[in-house]
Parts: structure tokens; sequence; C-alpha cells
């Protein structure tokens, strides 16, 4: 079964008919040659996939594109600005936090998802005072980060990555 | 221009900096083209059919039901597949026959307007078989296990010199155990992808490969095809871990499917569970270990006697007990493998293939022996340095590993180490610091050619089909080919991973930048002697690896120690590592940042093997049961607080590298500046289970070596 429908992506609105199972990676891979978000499983583990999906991280393997019709996608391609990058892929870069460089769109999506999260306060896993403001730690970033794998072990220079951003603004 | 500008030196100038990935900026946007994501018109798409025994033989296929589903364009099986012309290669004999050889095996495939329709489809195919007994369980005991001729790549497959078991006899201190590794899957995060176009009889693959030019050596005869008519195109590699080093069935089965509907672009992406059976894997081992040593510690026997898997339909040797050979120095030496014949999928490269499950035991065993004679861990290695290669007698090009063990412990803070295990406990946790030795041998690959050509643009643009599968070769192959023409970096335009460049062989064995960039480096002095250093528009020059006379006269190695502190808690078990620290003898750095990264890379690999790794095989079906991504996931979670760090010397090896030394390491020290804290006594269990330095790493550092530089 086929259904119509509007994805807004890094900007643009597009238009496509989906069958009815295809994810939401899928779609925009396949249907709208957006390939920025990578598959690296196809079952919610690696993380390579994630975008901000109106606003939010998601991994986008798990979402049916059919359930998304009108959603708003960022991409990391729609992280940057033109010619100018977004300071989360400036670090990336760096601090050298990837190596093959498959799952860094992912990262990428997830570390910017992950930096709103936690300024609005989300408590994680290892968060000890559920009271005041989230204090982004190697722990917490680590914690927070632990659905985006890496093979090549780039973590550390990720943490170091996103431990600049996340300073910079003022929440670690 | 004169020879003697051709020959000369070359003034280091880009190599050592630390530069940014020049394709950097295409991978933080996720615009670097991996094979999947190159555009190709009106795509078909293929989903594999898989064998569900591991041994027998196909009775029926009964495609019907799938070929009625609309959108299902094509469906071939080993009844309608073209022909392949050779089948001296099991693995790649990609539905030719009716003979299953282990569980997930390929036989059919459905091609269909779109995934999900390619999908639906494969589940559609009916298939009867008939049955037979299969064995997919490694045992020691087993009592079929033969010696294969010779162990991967070329290695002998048994050594022996003097009298091990009189020296065993007589040995003041013995050791007597066995270490077993698990199964482990490369991995990487880009499945393995082939996508396939068939036209004007000619082949097309987008390919997830590390050697484009291998993969054409080897799949055109296959498919009756002279080499110009397929071009292998693969520019950015998700990854390979040697999981990409040699194709697989699914580049045979993507061509295959090609042929069967010419004119269309047929795209194949391994899922993620397919790639357990059908892309490689490291075998399982069972090493038996036996050292015999002085009082003092001086090994006088060493037995190492490996046990390990290769699949029936083809073999593959994995050399574990081949690092052994050359780690530690005694008068008394035997080493051995054996296979197992099994019906399991096609193990293969992973990530030093040898050395890794190899010094993980040997490096245990030695642990074992410095409690038996009571010496620190250190003192013993150094004990047991040789002087000399104790294979071959051959002088080191460089060795080090003492200046790498002591350095380490100094920057480790091992003199806070206590002995005794469990005795350091802090809030709850035990806390341990361990050592290891680290080797990989130094290979280059003959065969690889440069060419260059001086462009409209002012631009010298330098072709070679080398791959870069996240090491760096992008950045470093353009810093050698700088300082090798006496140019800026931005004066050079790089062109890899494409067959339609001149031949590079395949990163794999650490051997790429070695290779690569002394092709380079040739192509380069050529280039200046014909054209000198202002160059008309298309002035071209090319040159092939030249011959280095120093690899017959020294037994050329890498070295390295691994620290770890580790802690166990004394409740539940749980083992956290919040520190690491390697420091290499590896020759010269082409550029501090990325082999940095490859350094953490590879120490972080090795962590998970430690402790996480182990694809689980279920011997009544024959597969792997674990199919999914959980160690890498458990990795991460597990070391919360890891911090790897990496710290490169420089060894000044004259016969792997040239000068520029004292800026090497001052780059190094930059891009390393934190100095562990000392303020942990550690003591008690030993972690030694990190192994091999990463392959490609040592290609990089050692790479960049003037074809003239035998001084």
């Amino acid at each position: 079964m086929d259904a119509r429908i509007t994805l807004h992506v890094d900007g643009v609105a597009r238009s496509l008919t989906v069958d009815t199972r295809t994810s939401l990676l899928d779609a925009l891979r396949d249907h709208l040659g957006a390939m920025s978000p990578k598959k690296g499983c196809d079952h919610g583990q690696c993380g390579a996939c994630t975008v901000l999906l109106d606003g939010r991280r998601a991994t986008t393997c798990l979402a049916f594109a059919v359930a998304h019709d009108g959603a708003t996608i960022i991409t990391a391609q729609g992280l940057a600005n033109g010619d100018g990058l977004h300071e989360m892929q400036r670090a990336f870069l760096d601090h050298d936090g990837f190596q093959c460089g498959y799952c860094t769109p992912g990262q990428i999506c997830s570390a910017v998802g992950m930096l709103e999260e936690a300024e609005a306060g989300h408590p994680s896993h290892v968060t000890q005072d559920l009271t005041g403001p989230v204090v982004l730690t190697d722990d917490e970033i680590r914690e927070r980060m632990s659905g985006n794998l890496c093979r090549c072990g780039a973590y550390v220079n990720i943490v170091a990555a996103i431990r600049e951003v996340a300073r910079k603004e003022g929440s670690a | 221009m004169s020879t003697s500008l051709a020959n000369a030196p070359l003034e280091i100038r880009a190599i050592g900096l630390p530069l940014e990935r020049i394709e950097g900026r295409a991978k933080v946007t996720g615009t670097a083209p991996y094979a999947y994501e190159q555009t190709v018109a009106d795509p078909l798409y293929l989903h594999p059919v898989q064998a569900t025994i591991a041994r027998g033989k196909i009775a029926s296929i009964d495609s019907a039901a799938a070929k009625a589903l609309p959108g299902v364009v094509a469906i071939i099986t080993h009844e309608n597949a073209p022909r392949l012309a050779s089948d001296k290669d099991k693995e790649l004999w990609v539905l030719q026959s009716d003979a299953v050889g282990f569980r997930g095996q390929f036989i059919g495939a459905v091609i269909a307007q779109t995934p999900e329709v390619a999908r639906q489809a494969a589940s559609l195919v009916r298939v009867t078989y008939a049955e037979q007994p299969h064995e997919a369980e490694l045992r020691a005991d087993r009592s079929d296990l033969y010696a294969p001729k010779q162990v991967n790549p070329d290695y002998p497959t048994d050594t022996d010199e003097g009298d091990v078991e009189a020296a065993l006899k007589a040995a003041a201190v013995t050791i007597d155990q066995t270490y077993s590794t698990p199964w482990e899957n490369n991995n990487p995060m880009e499945p393995h992808t082939t996508v396939a176009t068939w036209g004007d009889g000619k082949l097309t693959l987008y390919d997830s490969t590390q050697g484009a030019h291998s993969v054409r050596t080897m799949l055109a005869p296959l498919f009756g095809l002279k080499p110009e008519q397929m071009r292998v195109i693969a520019p950015h590699v998700g990854g390979g871990f040697g999981s990409k080093g040699t194709p697989h069935a699914h580049d045979v089965l993507a061509g295959l499917a090609a042929q069967a509907v010419p004119g269309r672009p047929v795209k194949l992406a391994l899922t993620r569970q397919q790639m357990f059976s059908l892309a490689g894997y490291r075998t399982p081992t069972i090493q038996h270990f036996r050292l015999g040593a002085d009082r003092e510690g001086r090994l006088t026997a060493i037995v190492h006697e490996v046990i390990e898997q290769t699949s029936r339909i083809k073999e593959f040797a994995e050399q574990t007990a081949v690092p052994t050979r050359l780690l530690y120095a005694s008068p008394n030496r035997r080493t051995s493998h054996r296979l197992a014949a099994l019906d399991v999928p096609v193990p293969s490269w992973m990530r030093a293939p040898g050395e890794t499950p190899g010094v993980c035991g040997n490096e245990m065993a030695m642990d074992e022996l410095a409690v038996a004679c009571g010496l620190d861990p250190i003192e013993l290695r150094i004990r047991n340095d040789p002087p000399v290669d104790p294979e071959s007698g051959k002088p080191w090009s460089g060795r080090n590993l003492v200046g790498c063990l002591r350095e380490g412990a100094r920057r480790f803070g091992w003199d806070q180490r206590d002995p005794a295990p469990r005795s350091r406990e802090r809030d709850g946790w035990l806390v341990g610091l361990g050592v290891a030795s680290s080797t990989y041998p130094r290979y280059a690959m003959p065969g690889s050619v440069a060419s260059i050509r001086y462009g409209a643009d002012r631009r010298y643009a330098v072709r070679i089909g080398a791959a870069d599968i996240g090491t760096g070769t992008w950045t470093a192959l353009t810093q050698i080919a700088a300082d090798a023409l006496g140019c800026p970096v931005e004066a050079i335009r790089m062109e890899i991973g494409d067959t339609d460049q001149p031949n590079a062989t395949v990163e794999g064995g650490s051997s790429g930048i070695t290779s690569w960039g002394t092709t380079i480096v040739a192509a380069a002095r050529a280039f200046r002697a014909e054209h000198g250093d202002a160059p008309r528009e298309g002035a071209e020059a090319s040159a092939g690896m030249p011959e280095n006379p120093d690899e017959k006269r020294f037994a050329m190695h890498s070295f390295g120690a691994q620290f770890a502190e580790v802690r166990v808690n004394v409740d539940t078990g749980e083992i956290r590592v919040p520190r690491m620290l390697g420091v290499f003898s590896v020759g010269r750095i082409i550029n501090p940042r990325t082999a940095r990264s490859q350094f953490i890379g590879g120490m972080t690999m090795g962590l998970s093997m430690a402790l996480h790794e182990e694809s689980v095989m279920d011997p009544r079906f024959g597969h792997v049961v674990t199919q999914d991504r959980r160690a890498p996931a458990d990795a991460r979670r597990a070391g919360p607080a890891l911090e790897p760090d990496g710290f490169a010397r420089d060894r000044r090896d004259r016969h792997c590298r040239r000068g520029g030394g004292d800026r090497q390491r001052r780059l190094a020290r930059h891009r390393n500046p934190r100095a562990p804290p000392a303020d942990h006594a550690g003591q008690g269990p030993v972690l030694s289970a990190n192994t091999a330095t990463r392959s490609s790493v040592i290609g990089r550092l050692r790479a960049a070596r003037p074809a003239s530089d035998n001084s």
C-alpha cells in the first residue's frame, strides 16, 4: 500500500509516495536522495541514522515514513549553514572525532539534540541531582551519547568535541 | 632537471603536520558518497535468499509466489544464474550449484523495484533441502585437525628450534596454560555494499572495499571480463577492519544480478544480520602455551600451539602463533597451527589477523610467568628482549619495545603498582595496573603505480587507486605528495579509490601508506626529473613502487607497550577501565592527528575485544545467534570512563624513515600533552588482553621512505 506524504527536509518541502512499510530512513535515502543519515544496522542499535525530527533527535530506521507526514527533519547536511559549519561539526573536525565518517552525521545530530535535552533539564541514567540544572560531565556525555556507536573507536575524541561545545554553551 | 635533484632527500614540510582531514567537511555533513550513496539512474534493489541449513543440497526452489509479487523484476538461483568462469574460490562461486556449505550462504536473489518488495519476495521463495549432518563446533579434541600448507599470508605453519621438551624438563620455572579467544566479527559501521551495473559488456561496481583494484583483479576473470571491462569505484569506505580487504560473495551476487537486468543499476547492501555469515570474521582460537625459564626469568623454552577453525569450502589459516616467533628470545622455540574444517561461514582477515589473538595469548602467558618468577611484568619482558630477530637472525631495523615499556611505565605511574593481588581497594573497587606488548610486521606490497599530472588549475593531480577506510589516506598521501613535489598541500589534488586510476595494492596488512606513499615519492621524482619544478600544463609522469633493499637485510616490525588501569567491583565483579596508555615505536608519523586517532581506535577495539566481543555460535544450527551490534555498544557503556591515550615514539629508524625526527617527536607530544596523574597506586589482577597495534597506523607511520634511503 502506498501513501502520499510531505517531509520538510533541511528547509525544503518534499512530497513523495512511499510504501507504508518504508522507513523514514529509506524515504530520505532512497526516495529523496538525502544520504546524510546513514544506515548502519537498520534496527535502532547504532544511531548512524539519527536526525533531528521535529526538533528532537530520532533514529529514522525505527520510524515509518508514513507516520511522519508533515514532519520537519534536519540532517547533518542541513545543520551546516551554506559554507559555514555548525559549531558541533567544527568541533568534530578540530578533535578528529571520526575516522571512516560513517557514524559521524548521526553522532553530530545526536550531540546537537542531546545538548538541547540537557539544556531543558532532562535527566539521564547517571544524573546525580535531579532537581538542579544538568551539568554535562564526561560521564553525562557518554551516557547520553550511548546510542551512537563508532566502530573506529573515536569515542575519546567525540567526547572531547562535545565537551568543548557544551562548555562554550555553559552546560559543562 | 638534474638527477641529483630527483634523488635528493625530501624536504620535510607537510609531513608531520597534524593537518585536518581533507575530506573532513564532507564527512561531518554526511555528503561524502559511500557506495550506496553514489548517484545512479533508476536503480533496482536486491534482497538475498539465504540457506537455512548448514550443510546439504538444495532439493527444490519454488519462486512462483515471489515472482507473482508486483514490483519483482527478476529472481536468480543456481538454476538460472549467469555462469561464472572459475570455481577455484568456493566463497565466490555464488549461485553456481545446489550445494550448501554453511548456514546463511546465498542461494538466491530477488531483484525488485523497491527494497520493500525485494525483501518481501525473498521471504516468499520456498526452498527444500536434502540436509546432511554438519559440524560447527571448534574443539581441541577433534580427531580431524590438520596442518595447513601455510598460514596467512604465507608464513610456515610450524616452527621448531632447539629442544623444547628437554628445556621444559630442565627449567626452574614452567607455565602450562591454555587460552581461548572467541569468534569475533569485524562489523564496520557501513555494511558491505555493492551497486552493480552491467552494460555494453562492461561491469561497473560502486563498492565498499579496501582495494578497488583487488576487487577487479579477483572478479573480472570470474565474470569472464578483461580488466578494462570492469571498473570499481570506492572513494570513501565506512570502515573495513579487514572484512573489506577481499571481495566476498555479495560482490559476486550483485554482479550476477546486474547481468540479469542489463542496463539497470542493482543496489545491494547487506543487512547487519547478514554480515555475520557473509563478510568474514576472526576464527575462535584455542592456544596452548608452555613456557620454561630460569630463576631470573630468562626464557629457555617457548611453545605456542594453536587450534582454530576454517570453513570446509575455503581455507583461511589465521597466523596466530606467528608473533610469538619474534616477541621474546629463547634458544628453544616451537609454534604450530592446526585447523578444523567446519561447516561454517568463511573466516577471513580481521584487524591484525594473527597478532590480535596471538599476542593476547602470549602476553597472558608472560604475566603468568612474571608471577611464577616473582618478577615485575615489565622487567620480565626487558630480560627477554631479543637483540636480533629470533626467527631470521637479522638485525631489527628498529625495535625499541624496551623504550616503549619504560616510557609508558614512567608516564602511567607504574612504580606505584603493588604486585600483590587484591591489595588495593578504593570505594568498593579493586584497582590494578596491567601491561602488555604490541607488535605488527612492516609490510610493503609491490605493484602500486602513481601518476602525476600538472593541470590548468596549477595543481598537481596525483592519482593512485588507493583506499581510505578511515585511516586518513586522503590526507596523508596529500602530505607526502606535497613534500615529494616540493609544493604546498593546496597544490595537490589527490585522486584515489577508482580502478580508472593507476593500480594500487590493498589497504591491508598495514601496508597502505608504506606502499602508496613510497610509490608517490617515486612518481614525484620521475616528474621533477622530467619536467622540473615549473612544469608546463599537461606535464605528466608516473612510476611504480621501488624496491627497498633494506627489506632483505633487516627484520622490520613495529612495537608498542599498552598500559591499563582496571577496576573490579568487589561485590558485583563489574569491570571498569578508567585509564589506558599506549606507547608505540613505529617510525615516521605522517600526520599526528590521524595517527593518534588510529592508536586510540586500536586501543578501544582491543578493550572491546577483551571485555565484550564474542559472536556466539550455536553449533546445533551452525550460525551466530548474536547477530547484532551489542558488543561495540557494550564497549561504549562498559567504559564510561574510558580514556585511552596514545603516545607515539619516533624511534629514529634509519631503515624505515629519514629525517625530521625531532620535529616528529615534538608534534606527537603536542598532540598528546596530558601526562597521566600519578595518584593511582594500583595492583591486583593483571589485565593483559590488549593486543597488536592497529595495522593501518603502522602503514602510515612507516611511509614516505624515499626510494634512495638506504643510509
